[in-house]
């Protein structure tokens, strides 16, 4: 190759630049260095993203300025996550099937939070979607997520509750996923929960499922035993489901946890 | 990337250095690198549950997502063929306008974060996109969630490796064979065929190496651009990936595999593609 050293150079500036940039978009809420005792890492689902930024900001400015570091993903992910040793202080799941799968890593979960399917379209429902069956139809493209993701495998009852067998374009890897698909176009309808089509703000709206299709999600937390900053961790769980954190979650369009 | 190319040509002259000439201070990071190099692959290999190791291996989510691998890889070299080998052919002969600007384009893949280059394939050949819109209208073609737009997006991210090889053995080939094939008459067509493209061939052929590897192990354009489903876009790598949230040996025997595929392809052409890496 015949190029200069300075514009390998540059060419590695680049790259550093946008790697950069990269990095920087994985710390939600942290300024930047992490690792330090004033922080707590809370692995939570998905579709917690909005709400739980606003949880995490408000438990910094009530716990002296303590950062909050999310790490979104899919449930199924966060569980691996864990139990190959992540550096989490809590879990916040969006099904017990995932708690129960790091159960001896964790203290004793708390349902804290549930939530409805929805089907996912474009704005103005271009392609007319009224329900379920209208997901069979082969010329629409369905995205789901995939069957390990809490929001697939709810997403699969929920087909087999109304008896309709959909052929998926994609199964992606979290919930979120599936929302951005429907917003760029790509695909024209997908299900998801209530929340996500919230906060998939104005390109997209949700089509209701009804009750006896629809399937209950239930989210558990946990602090993990793992954790160095165990009554920290322990703050954010109390903080989540009092009566304050209770209310942040139903602004997002959470429903209140099953009670038992 | 062109490593195998700047060696020969700085290799021949000079010829491997003796051991007296390696300065002490080096060893220790040297050896340091081949660790961290090594050790991955080590516990790769111990967390292998080698007795389950058959049945991981003939289940059909990996016979699929093993065929889907093989299959975009090589349509991806093929496009990257077709397409780049001109290309090459063009920066390294032609002086034109803009030139640097086409080659800092074409490098540009290589150092962007492959979901990015996903992202921009979304807002291009996307059903909504610059082309994609065009695409759908005209053709009813849509690239996303189909096998084509994993072809695609292996081949945006690995092209480049084959055009940069390319490019630097057609620069470092002595122009006075063709000279002399002119001289007695070929024409340009005649002299790219029988004298240009035969003394390209070993670039040519790493290059295209390259860029197949490149285009085996692509994961963050393929999830992004082309989705995930199995048998139709879940290549290999993003088999892994999901495997790895929720069966962790169907995972390590997934990239058992992989690693095997590439080894067996570093060591088969080695003494072909990569000549004086023995000498």
């Amino acid at each position: 190759m015949h190029w200069s050293r300075t514009r390998l150079a540059a060419v590695v500036a680049v790259a550093a630049l946008v790697l950069a940039a990269c990095g920087g978009n994985d710390n939600a809420s942290s300024g930047g260095s992490s690792g330090s005792a004033n922080e707590i890492k809370v692995f939570a689902a998905a579709s917690l993203t909005a709400a739980f930024n606003e949880l995490g900001q408000q438990y910094t400015s009530a716990n002296g300025g303590t950062k909050v570091t999310f790490n979104f993903a899919g449930s199924q992910a966060l569980a691996t996550q864990i139990q190959q040793g992540a550096p989490a202080d809590v879990f916040a799941s969006a099904d017990t099937t995932n708690m129960d799968k790091v159960r001896d890593l964790v203290g004793t979960p708390q349902s804290f939070a549930s939530n409805l399917l929805q089907i996912v379209v474009e704005k103005g429902n271009p392609k007319g979607v009224k329900g379920l069956d209208d997901l069979a139809n082969p010329d629409l493209k369905v995205v789901l997520a995939a069957p390990d993701v809490p929001a697939g495998k709810y997403a699969q009852q929920a087909l087999e509750k109304a008896r309709v067998t959909v052929r998926p374009v994609s199964q992606e890897d979290n919930v979120k996923a599936v929302v951005s698909k429907v917003s760029l176009g790509e695909a024209d309808a997908g299900i998801v929960y209530v929340t996500d089509v919230t906060a998939g703000g104005g390109k997209v709206e949700g089509v209701d499922i009804p009750e006896d299709q629809n399937v209950t999600a239930t989210y558990p937390i946990a602090t993990v035993k793992a954790s160095k900053t165990q009554d920290k961790a322990q703050a954010f769980m109390d903080m989540v489901l009092s009566p304050e954190g209770q209310q942040v979650l139903k602004e997002f369009g959470f429903l209140p946890p099953p009670t038992t | 990337m062109t490593a195998a190319v700047r060696r020969r040509r700085a290799g021949s002259p000079s010829g491997p250095r003796s051991r007296a000439g390696v300065p002490f201070l080096l060893l220790v990071p040297a050896g340091l690198a081949v660790g961290f190099l090594a050790v991955p692959l080590l516990g790769l290999l111990e967390e292998t549950a080698w007795r389950d190791l058959p049945t991981e291996l003939t289940s059909p989510i990996v016979l699929q997502a093993l065929r889907l691998s093989l299959v975009c890889s090589v349509g991806a070299v093929a496009v990257s063929v077709v397409l780049g080998v001109p290309l090459a052919f063009l920066l390294a002969r032609v002086e034109f306008p803009g030139r640097n600007l086409v080659r800092a384009l074409t490098t540009l893949p290589m150092v962007f974060p492959p979901v990015v280059g996903g992202v921009a394939l979304l807002l291009a050949f996307g059903r909504r996109g610059l082309v994609g819109q065009w695409l759908d209208r005209a053709f009813g073609i849509t690239l996303p969630f189909t096998t084509a737009g994993a072809i695609l997006a292996e081949a945006f991210v690995a092209m480049p490796f084959l055009v940069i090889t390319c490019e630097a053995g057609l620069r470092a080939m002595d122009r006075r064979y063709e000279d002399a094939a002119a001289t007695l008459g070929a024409g340009r067509w005649t002299t790219l065929r029988r004298v240009t493209l035969p003394l390209v061939a070993p670039s040519l052929g790493a290059g295209m190496a390259l860029c197949w590897a490149r285009a085996l192990g692509e994961f963050g354009a393929t999830i992004t651009f082309a989705g995930n489903l199995p048998g139709v876009t879940q290549t290999m790598p993003l088999a892994v990936y999901i495997a790895l949230e929720t069966d962790l040996e169907a995972a390590i025997a997934l990239s058992l595999v992989l690693l095997a595929v590439s080894l067996a392809v570093l060591i088969a052409l080695r003494d072909r593609w990569f000549p004086s890496a023995s000498a």
